[in-house]
């Protein structure tokens, strides 16, 4: 490659520019096994968006601050990888580049290698004010040399024997402090009462006022219990989060001898730990839950981190059965638009790029199953048309204060939201228009209900309504 | 007790209009209806006895409804379940399934637990009215 005049050849010694070294190529097309990515960056100033593209697309992949003459050693063109477009932001400083890699770049099946590559390094790069990772298009290729989930929506559903309205959950509250047979007595209560779930919150592992393996033996109580009042079967998410993998495979192996149907993990442990329990749980028949603790840290400011559409396909592909994906109305960020975007990313097969939800690329999942998404956080049975319209019928809807803070009691809090989503799946069947008639529908179903009366009452004018700080820039990005 | 496996039953039980309508939505979305009636709730007894091959072909929801009504009146004091069966790729299960009869008492489960070591119960669920040989349970 010669250098054009003032600009020294690629291979002199010295410092070229990245989008000068081919990490820059507005020609190329990507392959059908690239995986892409679209990152939103905002270049300190004075630099070009090409060039702190270009050095995004250079840093997370073969190259380093200076030219180094062991690349010629390599094919190395083919290890670059390559920005392919760079659009502005309509209206600010940002721009999203969109970058190609090739797949022998990554291990197979290995999140950890996978991130280490596109976010390992490159965040803290100075040439730029900021970095987020937008998408991913992980290509049928590599899509299918991972595990995914260990069971997947069908299979979960089959096993449960629970089909066409979405699975009830609750966390157990207070989530700090309870002993284990007072824990063990809300669990019994909420599954008794109507919920086809409870569960651990995601910093309950073993405490001092609880140690995991009693929590275990109290909460199975619970559900073999609450089993036998209904018929149905019930589980309680065990989460096994701990400090190594040692203790993590102990309490997983002790839930199973205890006939539990499923456990539950922090995303807090890492993504190699989540790979190796999720192993673990399809050879072990247990329904795998993934809390996704902490990850508001990178996913929630616009111009930083990782969006979460791209925490929610690792994590598809790392093999999770369940994993909390956004409530839209309730007390936890998420905008509606973005949300639908994380629920179709994390159930569809066949996935269009969708600006207005954030999707930036096309995905093909290649048949591999999805991950249930759980709603978890501010959510009560009076929103419950809402919750269906907006999320669907494949998800848990976790009512935690909105069962336990029942006036009447943990199963009547329960009732009330499990005779909440029926009489509304019942209206959605019949044809009617469950969003604008919600309110009514629930209403005549408080007249025969005492427990949905008092939870429509008390909840009534619970809302959370707050201005999103991570939306998609839709509109802004299209017109482009 | 009343046994609340299935869609529905959290609702008083649905009229024949109510279950024509949910049939109607199986139809429009194009999944197969299939009835099937048992006398052991248990709630892993998968397999129910079928009251004939799922109704792939059939998209008139009185004919099915009278399928319905024909199996209640022939199992009157067993338990009836409607399922919807959505065949498309990628889904290839039950999309609905709700109870459309019942028998007219339910005794329910009793807990069996077996004291094991460590502090480790061993649970089980005996459905009361298996008791009795299948055929002649919910008869009194």
């Amino acid at each position: 490659m010669a250098g054009k005049k003032g600009q020294k050849s690629r291979w002199s010694a010295g410092v070229t520019p990245y989008a000068e070294m081919g990490y820059y190529e507005p020609d190329y097309q990507p392959k059908d096994s690239d995986i892409l990515c679209a990152f939103r960056v905002v270049p300190q100033e004075g630099i070009e968006p090409e060039e702190a593209s270009a050095a995004v697309a250079g840093e997370s992949s073969t190259a380093t601050w200076t030219v180094v003459w062991t690349d010629r050693l390599t094919a190395y063109e083919n290890y670059q990888a390559k920005c392919y477009k760079v659009e502005p932001v309509h209206g600010t400083n940002q721009y999203i580049a969109y970058i190609a890699y090739m797949i022998d770049l990554f291990e197979e099946g290995s999140i950890a290698n996978l991130t280490s590559s596109i976010i390992g390094n490159v965040f803290g790069f100075k040439a730029l004010k900021s970095l987020r990772l937008e998408d991913m298009r992980i290509p049928p290729h590599y899509v299918k040399t991972f595990q995914g989930p260990a069971h997947g929506v069908v299979m979960e559903r089959e096993y449960l024997n629970k089909y066409g309205r979405p699975l009830l959950g609750a966390t157990v509250k207070p989530k700090l402090g309870l002993s284990a047979r007072n824990y063990g007595r809300v669990v019994y209560e909420a599954l008794r009462g109507g919920l086809d779930f409870t569960k651990d919150d995601e910093n309950i592992n073993s405490q001092p006022f609880m140690r995991w393996r009693d929590r275990f033996l109290f909460a199975m109580e619970g559900v073999a219990k609450a089993g036998a009042d209904t018929g149905e079967i019930k589980g309680h998410y065990m989460n096994v989060t701990a400090a190594t993998m040692e203790d993590m495979y102990e309490r997983a192996e002790f839930a199973k001898q205890i006939g539990s149907v499923i456990c539950m993990i922090d995303l807090t442990i890492g993504y190699t730990a989540i790979q190796s329990m999720s192993k673990w749980a399809r050879a072990n028949g247990l329904i795998l839950h993934l809390h996704r603790a902490g990850h508001g840290t990178y996913t929630r400011q616009k111009t930083h981190g990782v969006n979460f559409r791209v925490i929610a396909k690792w994590m598809r592909l790392a093999g999770v059965d369940h994993i909390h994906a956004g409530t839209v109305v309730g007390k936890l960020e998420g905008d509606p638009n973005a949300t639908r975007g994380y629920y179709a990313t994390l159930l569809a097969d066949k996935l269009k790029a969708n600006p207005e939800q954030g999707l930036y690329f096309d995905q093909d999942w290649a048949s591999m199953p999805g991950t249930m998404p759980v709603a978890s956080g501010g959510i009560h049975a009076g929103q419950m048309h809402q919750l269906l319209h907006h999320l669907g019928e494949d998800v848990v809807l976790q009512f935690g204060g909105g069962t336990i803070g029942h006036p009447d009691g943990i199963a009547q809090g329960a009732a009330a939201n499990r005779i909440a989503v029926e009489a509304i799946i019942q209206a959605r069947n019949e044809g009617r228009d469950y969003l604008n008639e919600g309110p009514d529908i629930l209403a005549k179903a408080a007249r025969w209900s005492p427990s949905l009366y008092k939870a429509l009452e008390i909840w009534k004018d619970i809302t959370f309504n707050f201005e999103s700080t991570d939306v998609p820039d839709a509109v802004a990005t299209l017109t482009v | 007790m009343r046994i609340t496996q299935g869609t529905f039953s959290y609702l008083p039980d649905l009229t024949d209009d109510q279950i024509k309508a949910q049939i109607q939505y199986c139809i429009d979305n194009n999944w197969a209806v299939s009835v099937e009636h048992t006398d052991d709730p248990h709630p892993r007894n998968v397999y129910w006895t079928m009251w004939g091959n799922p109704m792939f072909d059939l998209k008139d929801p009185a004919a099915i409804l009278l399928e319905v009504n024909t199996c209640r009146k022939t199992f009157p004091r067993e338990y009836i379940r409607l399922n919807g069966y959505d065949s498309r790729y990628g889904r290839q299960t039950t999309a609905l399934s709700f109870i459309v009869n019942r028998p007219p008492n339910e005794p329910g489960f009793r807990l069996d637990r077996q004291e094991s070591n460590d502090r480790v119960i061993r649970y089980s669920l005996h459905s009361y009215a298996t008791d009795r040989p299948a055929g002649d349970r919910y008869n009194e």
